[in-house]
């Protein structure tokens, strides 16, 4: 159908307000989808034209991200989060609830056009669920008496601001304060220390304290800084070593989108002026003007509060031109937001995003610090790495190294979700163990805990004497808990069905593999498994896990490996004793032709042979 | 000038700046099986077919910068058995029926599957359902074969200069997408004389009524290896461009 004028209008003032720049494309479509329930094909049109650049790029970037698409959303659209961590709080009975109640199928919109319910990758409500999300917005505590609720004002048309307040609240749950969190830095104080010791000592500082990277992989941050600062400028001068005229850029990566991680929602709810000190600091020592967070679309709703964050260091003298009367330190912070797509959180894909692109990871080398945002050098860093380094500006290396182990220093900030008692925020030094973890939580009957997410391992309960750090247990902050109730197969089913989704089709071994890997888990624990299917499942996962482009595909096989590794019984216990299953029902396939002979006896029926 | 060496299964391999592996291999008459690289076109390294071994650690062979003393590997057992998995991996994903298809003996996946002794699709076949674009007087887009090099979308953009084709969707429901308002190659300026209706390396983007001209049996990989063929041509481009 084509755009009336006063669609088109909206489209146009929609670009227009985001500068008519082809960067600000995902934040154009996501205004786009605001208004007009999903982006037109003729919209798409409007826009290449207005940012001069291609229609296919409009429609790819309209394609690549859950958020956005091409079909109308209902007036209301209602996604239910599909992490573990939250079926194991109900959310799928929960949404098969919500769509008797509303009359609609997951996955479509009502015939009325008032609502439409689909599942969405976790949310980072993991503490709070089951929970979801509402036209962007959180929803937390879903339960069956607000789901009634949700049911009667979308029926009635109420608008989201009139909803009840409580139904969006979002706790932050900080049950263990360490280093990072039980002091936060009073807003410019960091940034004062670093003027008055200077920068270059306050690098040092950064490196004394053996800071790793807190997204996962641990990369020390120090050297990340140190290379983007020595970087020459990419194309605009080749040959010119530290060129401090050169554009750099510094962005915190605030995309936490591995299932059972929340702690940096948490940092940019409570600890903003820590994160953004930290940033500031990291753009005056490798010289940036400009930053970016990148904010995964499923946390919208702290999009005002960040704003608000910015606006008051700007007054403050923190942000923007000469920051602290000091000429020529030029710092602003830019919010970009993501609409669903986890591969994001991998540097290179959020850097096309940043630019307006499908998030597809690039070939490295070279290497963000070199060839970042718009080619130039770029440091990208965890929130948690912004916030841990403004503490450390603030009071020193040795304070900071002085805590953890030999090869990770200082405390890691956990997201703790489960079978626990109490699910939240904790914070431990490096070097603690699971079990003191899962004691502190009220963990209780514990069959095995995720650690670092879908991507990490899972540890049985012999392993519980394993300790947080980069050496042993690895995480970006997810922890989390099975009790002795839960199913090691369907947990681990779930996690492939995530990477199958999320996987982003640049690559043949992920693009091909993890959906294969899906369908192997399917068919295991639909009871359709042979003793063969194991052999396969092993072969595959080592085949993806060593040919993949990115750490995505690089990770996608770890639940299955480390899960086969440590139950191999389970899956045993679920095989057929036959040496070899067809991938499919062989009776079930036979359905639509007895429907439409009509027929329905022994001799329309197969069975496979149980050898 | 040549300024290092690499070693490539214990063979020294002189390598130009700026080279990569895929460069020093293919300069130097080693092959490594690749689909979506050409030399013509900036490295993609996607299909991971080129997968070797740089000092322990898998790399794209067309990608990975070559660096003095890598020491790599690339005809071994292990990295040959995965690049026949891929290539399993690339038949089950699309819908490839070679008897039936016109560019059977002419198509690279077909040849790639002959070279890594490929001898059956391995996997379930995930059978999707892919339109087929015909629109076109002279062009015939067949979706079903696509394997997502990209090499018509760098083709078009960087050497047509017309942006025809684009990679849209996520995952295993890529695909590829054409740059006009309905979506259909005949509303684009795409002609059977750009470089984008020759580069494709599989059946999905061929030029109508040519299908047949040489008759199946005489084609190129019905008498010879694709290894062969593709140093034949690559040795020149990768000769020319440094020598």
């Amino acid at each position: 159908m084509p755009l009336t004028d006063a669609e088109r209008k909206i489209v146009l003032d929609i670009v227009r307000r985001h500068g008519t720049k082809p960067t600000q494309l995902i934040q154009i479509l996501r205004n786009v989808q605001d208004e007009l329930r999903c982006v037109p094909d003729d919209a798409m049109d409007v826009i290449a034209t207005a940012l001069s650049v291609p229609r296919t790029q409009v429609q790819g970037v309209t394609e690549f991200y859950s958020f956005l698409s091409t079909e109308a959303h209902g007036g209301y659209h209602i996604l239910v989060s599909d992490s573990i961590s939250d079926h194991l709080l109900g959310s799928r009975e929960l949404m098969s609830y919500l769509c008797q109640q509303l009359r609609v199928k997951p996955g479509t919109t009502r015939a009325d056009g008032q609502v439409s319910v689909d599942y969405t990758s976790c949310t980072g409500l993991c503490d709070q669920g089951p929970a979801g999300l509402v036209n962007g917005y959180a929803l937390s505590q879903l339960d069956r008496s607000r789901i009634d609720q949700i049911v009667e004002l979308v029926n009635q048309g109420v608008p989201l601001n009139q909803w009840p307040r409580d139904f969006f609240t979002v706790r932050d749950n900080i049950h263990k304060k360490g280093l990072l969190l039980d002091q936060p830095i009073a807003p410019g104080s960091a940034l004062k220390c670093s003027i008055s010791r200077g920068f270059d000592a306050t690098f040092d500082e950064i490196e004394k304290s053996g800071l790793r990277g807190r997204g996962g992989a641990g990369f020390q941050t120090a050297w990340k800084w140190r290379f983007c600062l020595e970087a020459s400028a990419g194309s605009a001068s080749p040959g010119r070593s530290n060129d401090q005229t050169a554009p750099r850029y510094v962005v915190c990566n605030a995309d936490e989108g591995e299932p059972g991680t929340f702690k940096d929602r948490v940092l940019l709810q409570s600890y903003a002026h820590q994160v953004v000190e930290g940033m500031t600091i990291c753009a005056a020592i490798v010289g940036a003007r400009q930053g970016f967070i990148y904010l995964r679309g499923e946390y919208l709703y702290l999009q005002p509060h960040l704003e608000a964050v910015l606006d008051e260091r700007r007054r403050l003298g923190l942000l923007g031109d000469s920051v602290l009367d000091r000429p020529g330190f030029d710092f602003d912070i830019e919010i970009h937001l993501g609409a669903g797509a986890y591969i994001c959180g991998e540097e290179s894909a959020l850097i096309e995003s940043l630019e307006g692109k499908r998030g597809v990871p690039r070939n490295r080398p070279p290497y963000p610090v070199t060839y970042g945002y718009l080619g130039k050098p770029t440091v990208v860093n965890n929130v948690e790495t912004f916030a841990a380094a403004a503490q450390i500006a603030l009071k020193g290396g040795d304070w900071f190294a002085a805590h953890g182990t030999e090869k990770s220093k200082g405390s890691k900030v956990l997201s703790i979700c489960g079978d626990c008692e109490r699910p939240g925020i904790y914070e431990y030094v490096f070097g603690t163990t699971v079990g003191e973890i899962l004691r502190d939580c009220g963990a209780r009957d514990t069959l095995g805990v995720q650690v670092g997410g879908p991507s990490g391992t899972f540890i049985a309960e012999r392993e519980f004497g394993r300790k947080l750090a980069f050496e042993d247990l690895a995480t970006g902050g997810s922890f989390m808990i099975f009790d002795k109730s839960r199913d090691v197969l369907e947990i681990t089913r779930n996690f492939t069905h995530f990477f199958a989704h999320e996987s982003c089709g640049f690559c043949t071994p992920c693009r091909v593999g993890t959906s294969l890997l899906k369908n192997e888990l399917d068919k295991i624990c639909a009871g359709h498994g042979t003793a063969g299917d194991l052999v396969e499942l092993t072969n595959l996962c080592t085949l993806i896990k060593s040919t993949s482009h990115c750490g995505l595909g690089q990770t996608a096989a770890n639940p299955v490996l480390s899960t086969l590794e440590r139950y191999p019984e389970l899956y045993e216990a679920r095989l057929k004793a036959i040496s070899f299953e067809p991938g499919f029902d062989l009776d079930g396939e036979l359905e639509i032709s007895r429907q439409l002979t009509g027929r329905n006896d022994a001799n329309a029926h197969l069975q496979q042979e149980e050898a | 000038m040549i300024t290092n060496t690499l070693t490539i299964d214990g063979k020294t391999v002189p390598f130009h700046e700026g080279d990569t592996i895929m460069d020093a291999a293919t300069r130097a008459g080693v092959y490594i099986p690749h689909l979506c690289h050409n030399p013509e076109f900036t490295p993609h390294g996607s299909c991971k077919l080129c997968t070797v071994k740089v000092n322990g650690r898998n790399c794209s062979a067309c990608t990975f910068p070559a660096a003095a003393g890598q020491q790599v590997l690339n005809d071994t057992k292990e990295l040959n058995e995965a690049r026949r998995t891929i290539t399993q991996m690339l038949f089950v994903e699309g819908n490839h029926f070679c008897p039936s298809c016109e560019k059977s003996g002419n198509c690279q996946l077909q040849a790639v599957g002959y070279f890594v002794n490929m001898l059956d699709n391995h996997f379930p076949h995930f059978f999707p359902h892919r339109d087929i674009d015909a629109s076109h007087p002279d062009i015939l887009l067949d979706r079903d074969r696509c394997i997502f090099c990209e090499l018509c979308v760098r083709a078009s953009r960087d050497v047509d200069g017309k942006n025809v084709f684009a990679i849209s969707g996520r995952g295993i429901n890529s695909r590829l997408v054409i740059n006009s308002p309905s979506g259909t190659l005949k509303d684009t300026r795409m002609e059977a004389t750009d470089k984008a209706a020759h580069v494709c390396p599989v059946g999905a983007i061929i030029i109508k009524r040519r299908g047949f001209e040489v008759p199946i049996g005489e084609r190129i990989y019905d008498h010879h290896q694709i290894s062969e063929v593709s140093l034949l041509n690559e040795m020149k481009i990768a000769g020319g461009e440094h020598g």
